[in-house]
């Protein structure tokens, strides 16, 4: 055991659940916060990936990394401004809605994949900046994006549960009407969140392509958006609870690569299915009921 | 319409359901808006588009149904909106408490502004919502049937807080369609039938009688002509049965009925005493805790509602549009909801739409159904007409024993003598009958045994000629 | 002649709204290939040649219909009783699976018998994967959208690990794939020189089995009661529970249905990355059709020959494939949001209120017990 120990290196095991757990954290506490105001947001994984895409294409164009997060964080906001037209305003069913954009991301990213970039003579942009931790042992880095999530947990669950704008929020999600009646206008807090939440997913976004390998690869985001929701629905819709489900399931994501080179025969498609099936258990209640706003999902019509 | 309130009055805002009343009081708070016309304020004519508009110019409203946010504590359930904050934004907790402490304090609402509001009673929640709107320094307050859920010792705490706030000047509109209410807390009565208002009084120059009549537009009969029971075997039997609400409260308590072939029992108290869970208990739809539901010798306490409509109960449900008729589905369709897989409506799994569409002619001419036709969606029905088809479908399978619940609400005068008609008919033909209603008076024109419920008790049993009206007032009201 | 206002509300639901929503999906797909500097009209006069008029085309694009038109159904009854299953696709992969382990186990059979024994296991995949989601549903109020979300990955997972070196792979391939199934649980092929298969038959007729089933039986009635109303249903005797999970069985049988007829009609063994997104296509499949059995064959057709057009458009004009999902997803935004088609084009009074498409009573789901 001891020396199966060794060889994992739990140092490094922990540095590497942090980091594959960034994208999970961060669109799952943009899902948290689109929820909490009551609009169900399953189109994390198309935000994400509009934006590794968005923030790469800005990155080669102007050779500046900075510009590029910044460009993942806005057109985050943008799609996820779509998904708020569409769901509030127009009434769209909210995983109709969802739905629309996830496909649309496969569109546009694939589009224009072929045409700027796969047959571009520019081989990646290079990864943005990584802290150096010298003092554990093998020296493990951790990017800007990782430090940033780690960062936004605590000060977005403050918002939540401590600020005036995240008492409406949650006010929202659960009681729309009642909301309306104590005079806030539903329509703008549930804008400013799901807004909100593609910033964080845009964020996400910007982890896969600026930070993890520095190019864009088509449908690189290859369902994260999903366990993201998953983590978020595990972490009982708090930004604190999705961070753990997030590290939960990124270390088994990092687990079974460990195993797999430690010689343990445990087939790692086994690991893989863990996040989704520890999720089903949860919303079925079998273990510890996660319970989501009473109004998540509803869409809110003014004087109906 | 016009109506005038005055400071420092209670003015009752009387009529039926559906009279109007609360959509007149929706448009004032802003929720909804009017389609010509104007509201003054204090002598300055005012635009009212949103909750906001209203809040600032001292409206404020308590609705029937509660606008709080259960997971949320007293404290900030009464400043949202309107928060008690630091200059970052950030919910200053300590400062609300002490503010919402200290009003409730002044108006004598007793309430524990740390505490969640799902954990309190009706009661003590209805409390929440006048902090609220006195926390906005509301001086016109508008109760929307402030008393329907409440006990009687509820609605005398609310009565004293309305006397307080009005003698500190405020105006108070108080809906309802509680006569007895109107006379003891009103200073100016109005009236309102189908979106008009029909007079304007007071409770000195009127009575009961009088504002009855004018709520409903012609006198109305209060005793409905019927015979001489002659009550039979017992058909459904109630054995010390208890029964858990959603919250997992006891909200049936050991409770003990028999309902007779031709005999119509009447079960009386205010709402929220039990009778939605009795009545889901007895129609399978709610697993009693314990005791025991017998119906025609069968066993059905943990039936399904499936087997228990077999065993032979026919269900009027309280709630029409959620469970009496499907609003997407045709009359036809409907009248034979709860038998299209039998025969003659199905052969094996395929639906026989001849016989149903002939059933559906026939008992639309029996029922008096106004409809164009069996094709015609119940959703574009008149509630009465909605109400009947309900009546047609459940008598029509000629049950042993038929459970009405609140069989009239919402409903014209003239479906209810239909109704009411019918009800006592099918009494005569042997039926046994459980009526649930909270209107009193449709279970003294109707039962020919009464039992009060209290709390989920059964606090007292009459024949109809023992009913006194008052006798049993006092028992729904708790007060042994 | 003049038209009734119900009448004309119905038109533009059924009619109206869906062509104008496809026209929309070019028209904004257009946009996209303009700003990738190529030609739309070069793009797509190249889909409609790969869809339809080249060598073999037509066939093809009959060939990606048939599982457009079981899945497309698939989702269509779940919509009936409220319910959104989005699972179609992994449900689509189970299929596949048992339908490839019936027709690798069965040696030597006549075809009459070995194809529907092959087809039935697909189903019965299929009605599993879907049934647990209705049961976890219809027992513990878990939401069908999560769950069914959750089995798609699970599903792949399950896919990956059975195939990728694992019990099912064929140990005389290097690639990730199973061993081919019997001939005699192949498909015949309808068309010589194609690979138009008998699937295309069974498709169509899908489509007036499950209209039979929604609208003249007594389980369709249940269905689509539930999907109505659960309180009304709950009170006259219907169960609740049952018809979710039977409804989310059937729809799971049809996709399991699509899956295994994919096998024997096509590939005639399974390999690792079977599907390439069907199930996800046909909620807008089924979306486009607003749930009518009739309109999913104009509706999978659609998306048949895009999908099949799509290849060539990619290899003559270097516009990518992935652009026919701008498409289909500006056409499911536009039938999903009718007030957004009347605010662009200005239309009054039309569609009298908003168009129900999933008939879902609320997302907050109740159980019975």
């Amino acid at each position: 055991m001891t020396d199966f120990l060794s060889r994992l290196d739990v140092v490094g095991f922990i540095i590497a659940t942090l980091v594959a757990a960034t994208p999970l954290v961060l669109a799952g506490m943009g899902g948290v916060m689109s929820e909490r105001s009551g609009v169900v947001n399953i189109a994390l994984e198309g935000i994400m990936l509009t934006s590794a895409f968005a923030g790469y294409a800005a990155a080669v164009a102007t050779h500046n990394l900075w510009l590029g997060v910044l460009v993942s964080i806005v057109s985050g906001m943008l799609i996820a401004a779509l998904h708020a037209v569409l769901s509030i305003h127009f009434l769209v069913d909210q995983i109709v809605s969802g739905t629309v954009i996830n496909i649309l991301a496969i569109g546009i990213t694939g589009s224009f994949y072929r045409t700027y970039i796969q047959n571009s003579e520019l081989a990646g942009t290079g990864v943005l900046p990584a802290l150096q931790l010298n003092f554990l042992p093998n020296s493990p880095i951790i990017g800007v994006i990782t430090i940033a999530a780690l960062l936004l947990i605590p000060v977005v669950h403050y918002v939540l549960f401590n600020t005036v704008f995240g008492l409406r929020t949650r006010a929202c999600g659960e009681h729309p009407l009642a909301a309306e009646t104590a005079g806030i206008n539903v329509y703008l807090v549930r804008y400013s969140n799901v807004i909100l939440s593609g910033a964080l997913a845009g964020l996400g976004g910007a982890y896969f392509t600026l930070q993890q390998i520095g190019n864009f690869l088509p449908n690189m985001t290859g369902g994260r958006g999903f366990i993201a929701l998953a983590a978020m629905i595990f972490g009982r819709w708090t930004p604190a609870g999705a961070f753990l489900a997030s590290l939960l399931f990124a270390s088994a994501d990092a687990l079974s690569g460990r195993l797999q080179i430690a010689g343990v025969a445990l087939p790692y498609q086994i690991l893989g299915m863990l996040p989704y099936v520890l999720t089903i258990v949860v919303v079925a209640g079998v273990w510890g009921r996660a319970v989501a706003p009473a109004a998540d999902g509803k869409p809110y019509k003014k004087g109906g | 319409m016009d109506l005038t309130v005055d400071w420092g009055q209670v003015h009752a805002l009387l009529g039926e359901n559906g009279a109007g009343k609360s959509t007149l009081m929706n448009v004032v708070y802003g929720l909804v808006r009017a389609d010509e016309g104007e509201i003054v304020f204090d002598g300055n004519p005012v635009h009212i588009g949103s909750p906001q508009d209203a809040i600032k110019l001292g409206i404020g409203m308590v609705h029937q149904h509660f606008m709080l946010i259960p997971p949320l504590t007293v404290a900030e359930n009464v400043i949202l909106g309107n928060e008690i904050a630091t200059g970052a934004g950030v919910v200053d907790q300590a400062r609300a408490r002490a503010r919402v402490a200290e009003l409730s304090k002044k108006y004598g609402l007793e309430v524990d502004p740390a505490a969640r509001v799902e954990d309190l009673s009706v009661g003590i929640q209805q409390r929440v919502e006048i902090l609220k709107a006195l926390y906005r320094g509301a001086r016109l307050l508008i109760l929307d049937e402030p008393t329907a859920v409440l006990t009687p010792q509820e609605v005398r705490g609310l009565f004293d807080v309305v006397h307080a706030l009005v003698k500190d000047g405020a105006a108070i509109i108080f809906i309802t369609h509680k006569l007895a209410e109107v006379i003891e807390v009103a200073d100016q009565i109005t009236v309102m039938r189908r979106g008009k208002v029909v007079a304007t009084t007071t409770p000195k120059e009127s009575n009961q009688a009088e504002l009855a009549r004018l709520m409903v537009g012609r006198s109305v009969l209060l005793r409905v002509e019927k015979g001489e029971a002659k009550p039979g075997a017992v058909l459904l039997a109630l054995k010390e049965l208890s029964v858990q609400d959603d919250r997992h409260q006891l909200a049936v308590d050991n409770v003990s009925l028999e309902v007779r072939s031709g005999e119509i029992l009447g079960i009386a108290g205010v709402e929220g005493n039990g009778q939605n869970e009795l009545v889901e208990a007895i129609a399978g739809l709610r697993m009693p805790r314990s005791g025991t539901i017998r119906l025609g010798g069968r066993d059905i306490t943990h039936a399904s509602t499936h087997s228990t409509l077999e065993a032979g109960l026919g269900f009027i449900p309280a709630d029409r549009h959620r469970m009496g008729i499907v609003l997407e589905l045709p009359v036809a369709d409907n009248l034979v909801l709860s038998r299209f897989d039998r025969r003659p409506f199905a052969r094996w799994i395929v639906r026989a739409f001849d016989a149903v569409r002939d059933y559906a002619a026939k008992m639309i001419k029996t029922f008096d159904i106004r409809t164009q036709g069996p094709d015609q969606l119940a959703g574009s029905l008149s509630g009465g007409n909605q109400q009947k088809l309900v009546v047609a479908r459940e008598i029509g399978t000629q049950p042993k024993v038929l459970l009405a619940s609140q069989p009239t609400r919402g409903v014209d005068v003239g479906s209810i003598e239909f109704i009411h008609r019918r009800l006592i008919e099918e009494r005569d033909n042997g039926m046994g009958v459980l009526l649930v209603s909270s209107e009193l008076d449709e279970v003294l024109s109707l039962a020919d045994r009464v039992a009060v419920v209290y709390r989920g008790r059964v606090v007292a049993t009459f024949e109809q000629k023992e009913a006194d009206r008052d006798r049993i007032g006092l028992l729904m009201a708790g007060a042994a | 002649m003049k038209l009734d206002r119900a009448m004309r509300a119905r038109l533009f639901a059924a009619v109206v709204l869906p062509l104008v929503s496809v026209l929309c999906g070019f028209a904004v797909a257009s946009v996209a290939v303009l700003l990738t500097g190529s030609d739309p009209l070069a793009a797509f006069t190249a889909l409609f040649q790969g869809a339809f008029t080249n060598e073999r085309a037509f066939p093809e694009t009959l060939v990606a219909t048939v599982p457009y038109i079981f899945l497309g159904l698939a989702v269509a009854l779940g919509f009936k009783a409220g319910l959104f299953n989005i699972g179609a696709e992994g449900q689509f992969y189970l299929g596949a699976i048992f339908g490839v382990l019936a027709g690798t186990s069965l040696h030597g059979l006549p075809g009459i018998v070995e194809i529907p024994l092959a087809l039935a296991f697909g189903m019965l995949g299929g009605f599993i994967w879907a049934a647990v989601p209705g049961l976890l549903k219809a027992r513990f109020g878990a939401h069908e959208v999560i769950t069914t979300i959750m089995l798609n990955y699970v599903a792949f997972q399950l896919t990956d690990f059975l195939i990728n070196k694992g019990p099912m792979s064929d140990p005389h391939s290097t690639a990730p794939r199973t061993q081919f199934i019997d001939p005699g649980a192949q498909l015949p092929v309808l068309l010589a020189d194609t690979r138009l298969h008998l699937g295309l038959i069974l498709a169509i007729l899908a489509v007036p089995v499950v209209w039979f089933l929604i609208e003249r039986t007594t389980i369709g009635f249940r269905i689509r009661t539930v999907g109505f109303s659960q309180g009304a249903a709950r009170a006259a005797g219907i169960s609740v529970a049952w018809t979710l999970v039977i409804t989310m069985g059937i729809s799971g049988a049809l996709a399991g249905l699509a899956g295994a007829d994919e096998i024997l009609g096509v590939s005639h063994y399974m390999p690792a990355s079977f599907s390439v997104g069907y199930g996800f296509d046909s909620i807008a499949v089924a979306l486009l059709a607003r749930s009518n059995p009739w309109a999913i064959l104009p509706s999978a057709f659609l998306f048949g020959a895009m999908r099949n057009g799509a290849a060539f458009m990619q290899l003559e004009t270097q516009v990518s494939s992935d652009l026919i999902s701008i498409v289909q997803a500006i056409v499911i935004m536009f039938v999903a949001a009718p007030a957004l088609v009347r605010w662009i084009f200005r239309l009054r009074e039309v569609p009298v209120g908003g168009i129900a498409i999933t008939q879902r009573e609320t997302a907050g789901v109740t159980s019975e017990t």
